[in-house]
């Protein structure tokens, strides 16, 4: 057993997480991003007395800091980068093992800290157009309908737009969001054709004078050219009523992906100018350290975070404590 | 999606090539190769140590001295043990019940389990068997919905839904339509849940004691990263599974997530979702997946893939000629036409065998249309004769070709050595035959220098 109670042995199969405390409705996003973590760390954390044994930074233990940073799913290249970089300074010494993991997250949350940037939107442009792309199932429409209810609870007025008209139920799953957050939802029917749609949604919600259009889109794999035209299309097609719209356009990332997430970026960046990312299904175990890398690599903002299904379940990106959580502190 | 996998290993195999006999430094550098390999395509980072472990073991010894190519006995090794994780055969579901026999699916948030489930049903009718789906999922707006409209899709049954009532109760109510109407198999769609969520596990394990599922299907996406372990360990202790299926394997993820599912809850996986329509769903083989993961990619695959996009008849055609070992320069322009119509060269590329590399060399493989059109202009411009013994074509045959294609002589060189390279290669493919890959490895199918697909993207 090593004593930063990370490191495994080579032939050890992975031990049983214990069972997880029940998660309590109302507990804040903080408990429930920590509870989650605390799961996956207490596979990696073998017990109390870790915390107050010192050892040395030697490359033994680096190795362990890096391997502690890979089941993050910061990707190797990025684990070894930011572990060499706390070699730089700490190199030798004597540390314990909640301290080294503290400067560890240091580390990243300095990589972190200039892409947290909340979704600013510019409302005397009414409207603000804001496009929601990204692979199926990442979450899409159910941040939309989480941004919708922020923007609203702040008293503007937000149109929604159901761009995905291929998914089955696609539309009406945007609809029951629309009723939930009192807004208007323009929709046509499956099938119908989304750029389309967009076009005419910017100016239905120009015509209001609506603060805010979020445009969702139907879940596509970057790598299916076909699809990815199409989404340029919608683009395209909006900048015939609007020559600066979209003027956001969020990339949503689901925290489960691993080193996938890196090609997703590239597509929908190259095809659609990506402004911004929102990460979900961060209440999971799941850690979603590629996000590391990818702020290192792209540097683009990332606005939300995802904590769960309810229209409240969204919360700014904070560099620090993600960078904490992704090393199984707090 | 294993594409870069098979890349990284074809890499470590040719350096390994033509040194002689593998010894340990060998087999340690090779490793150090795979290990990077495996842990950038998403395998589990204890699974990676287990397998890396295991192949060293077999690695170093005995077996290695008596080999004649250090590169085949290697890629022999890892083919063999990533077989073994995999599992070694393609499991069928499980129907052996009273009928109804009952399919319960399960999985993380926009897993894929819905759609799956309409899959599913459209795979079963198929075999002539009645089918009922039935949605436990009230949460998520307009779910329930969802699998109605596949249902219709699939012309299936389809458990009327009655609003407000909660997922055992529908559970019910679903094995009693099956019953009473003659169903063969109920497949329920759960809503997506956090291994982590107490209340809502408990409430699967629930339904589980009220259907007694035959099937168990954890649904997992390609691209998931290194939590795959976790998940796939939680639900299959709390839910107990019995199947895994990988979906958007349409995706370009190198989906080391199948292995470390199958290594942590050592179930088989079953399906694979290859898109996003309801008959876009696999049976799953271990071995030509562990192929795949090689860079060996079977004309099986090559052979479905091109039938899904290109016209049946051409397809087969060609592959039966591969097969034979017959490639001529009328082949490669059909497969020139294929691949503008598949509009993307590093799909087909992957599948056929020892591509993997060349691929890595269109890097990003967006098709340059002018580069496949100049191509297809220079075959068009042979007479028959020549498209089918490239051997007739010399200088001022190919000062005629280029005339006619309006391109350089060297341009119709390059042309024929790409041409050469292929049908080398092809050569060899319907020499071995399918199970031959399996015993000679992919060392003896590469071309040296990689071939000349680098150009095609310029
Ligand atoms: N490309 C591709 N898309 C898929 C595949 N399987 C499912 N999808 C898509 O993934 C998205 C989510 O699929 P669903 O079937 O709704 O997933 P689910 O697990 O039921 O989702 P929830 O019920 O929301 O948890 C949809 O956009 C599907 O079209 C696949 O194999 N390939
Ligand atoms: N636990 C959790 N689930 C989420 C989160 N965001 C979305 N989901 C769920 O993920 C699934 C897919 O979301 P959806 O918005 O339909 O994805 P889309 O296909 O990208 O539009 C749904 O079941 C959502 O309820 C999140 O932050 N946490
Ligand atoms: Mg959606
Ligand atoms: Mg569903």
């Amino acid at each position: 057993m090593s004593l930063f109670g990370f490191g495994k042995k080579k032939d050890e199969t992975p031990a049983p997480a214990p069972a997880p405390e029940p998660v309590p409705e109302k507990e804040g996003w903080f408990a429930r991003l920590k509870g989650g973590l605390a799961k996956s760390s207490s596979r990696l954390t073998t017990g109390i007395g870790d915390l107050f044994t010192k050892r040395k930074l030697d490359d033994e233990a680096l190795e362990e800091l890096e391997e502690l940073l890979i089941t993050a799913d910061l990707g190797l290249a990025t684990a070894q980068r930011v572990t060499r970089r706390l070699a730089r300074t700490r190199f030798g010494q004597d540390v314990d093992a909640e301290d080294i993991r503290a400067a560890l997250a240091e580390e990243m949350a300095e990589i972190l800290t200039p892409v947290a940037q909340p979704l600013a939107p510019d409302f005397s442009r009414k409207p603000h157009v804001v496009l929601v792309v990204g692979v199926n199932g990442s979450g899409k429409t159910t941040t939309i309908g989480k941004l919708a209810k922020q923007f609203r609870d702040d008293g503007r007025s937000v149109t929604l737009a159901a761009g995905d008209t291929f998914r089955a139920a696609a539309v009406e799953q945007l609809k029951v969001w629309g009723e939930r957050t009192g807004c208007p939802v323009i929709c046509r029917d499956t099938g119908a054709d989304a750029a389309g749609l967009a076009f005419d949604a910017v100016a239905e919600a120009r015509a209001r004078g609506d603060d805010l259009l979020f445009i969702d889109t139907a879940g596509r794999l970057q790598n299916k050219q076909g699809l990815m035209e199409e989404l340029a299309k919608v683009v395209r097609v909006i900048k015939k009523q609007d020559e600066t719209a979209p003027h956001d356009v969020l990339l949503v990332l689901d925290a489960t992906v691993g080193q996938n997430a890196h090609s997703q970026v590239e597509a929908f960046k190259d095809m659609v100018d990506v402004t911004g990312l929102v990460l979900t299904k961060l209440d999971g175990t799941a850690r979603g350290g590629v996000l590391v890398a990818l702020a290192e690599r792209f540097g683009l903002p990332v606005h939300a975070i995802g904590v769960g299904e309810q229209a409240g379940d969204l919360r700014p990106f904070a560099a620090e404590a993600f960078a904490r959580s992704l090393v199984g502190l707090g | 999606m294993f594409d870069t996998l098979s890349q990284r290993l074809s890499k470590v195999f040719d350096k390994l090539t033509g040194r002689g006999a593998l010894s340990e430094a060998d087999v340690t550098e090779a490793l150090r190769e795979v290990r990077v390999a495996l842990l950038e395509a998403d395998v589990a980072l204890p699974v990676v140590k287990d397998f890396v472990a295991r192949v060293k073991d077999r690695a170093i010894g005995s077996e290695v001295v008596k080999s004649v190519t250090p590169g085949q006995m290697v890629v022999k090794i890892v083919h063999d043990e990533l077989v073994a994780t995999l599992g070694t055969e393609g499991v069928e579901l499980n129907l052996n019940a009273v009928p109804p026999a009952v399919i319960l699916m399960v999985g993380l948030q926009g897993s894929g389990k819905t759609t799956t489930s309409g899959k599913l049903a459209v795979r079963l009718k198929a075999q002539k068997k009645k089918v009922l789906l039935a949605s436990l999922d009230v949460y998520r707006p307009a779910a329930q919905q969802q699998l109605e409209i596949l249902a219709r899709q699939a012309d299936v049954g389809s458990l009327p839904v009655v609003m407000g009532e909660m997922p055992v109760a529908i559970t019910r109510r679903a094995l009693e339509m099956g019953r009473r109407e003659g169903y063969d198999v109920v497949v329920l769609d759960t809503a997506g849940r956090l291994h982590i969520d107490q209340e809502l596990m408990a409430e699967v394990a629930a339904v589980r004691d009220v259907a007694k599922p035959v099937e168990t299907l954890l649904v997992t996406d390609a691209m998931t990263g290194q939590d795959a372990v976790t998940l796939a360990r939680e639900f299959n202790e709390k839910v107990g599974v019995t199947g895994i299926v990988l979906t958007r394997v349409d995706g370009d993820a190198r989906g080391g997530a199948a292995l470390s599912m199958r290594h942590v809850t050592g179930r088989p996986i079953k399906f694979l979702g290859q898109g996003e329509k309801l008959d876009a769903l696999e049976v799953f083989h271990p071995d030509r997946i562990a192929g795949r993961i090689l860079g060996m990619g079977d004309v099986v695959s090559l052979v479905e893939k091109a039938i899904e996009t290109v016209d049946h008849d051409e397809a087969e055609k060609l592959a039966k000629r591969i097969q034979k070992g017959k490639f001529d320069l009328e082949d490669m322009l059909t497969q020139f036409k294929q691949v503008e119509k598949m509009g993307d060269l590093k799909g087909i590329l992957g599948m056929l065998p020892g591509i993997g590399k060349m691929a890595a060399q269109l890097k990003d493989a967006k098709i340059d249309d002018k580069a496949l059109g100049r191509q297809k202009a220079i075959i068009q411009s042979m007479t028959p004769a020549e498209r089918r013994n490239a051997d007739l074509i010399k200088a001022s045959r190919k000062r005629r070709i280029a005339a006619g294609a309006g391109v350089s002589v060297q341009d119709v060189n390059k042309l024929i050595k790409q041409y050469q390279q292929m049908a080398d290669m092809m050569k060899k493919v319907g020499k071995m035959g399918q199970k031959g890959f399996a015993r000679h490895g992919l060392a003896g199918l590469l071309p040296p220098g990689g071939g000349g697909f680098g150009k095609f993207g310029r």
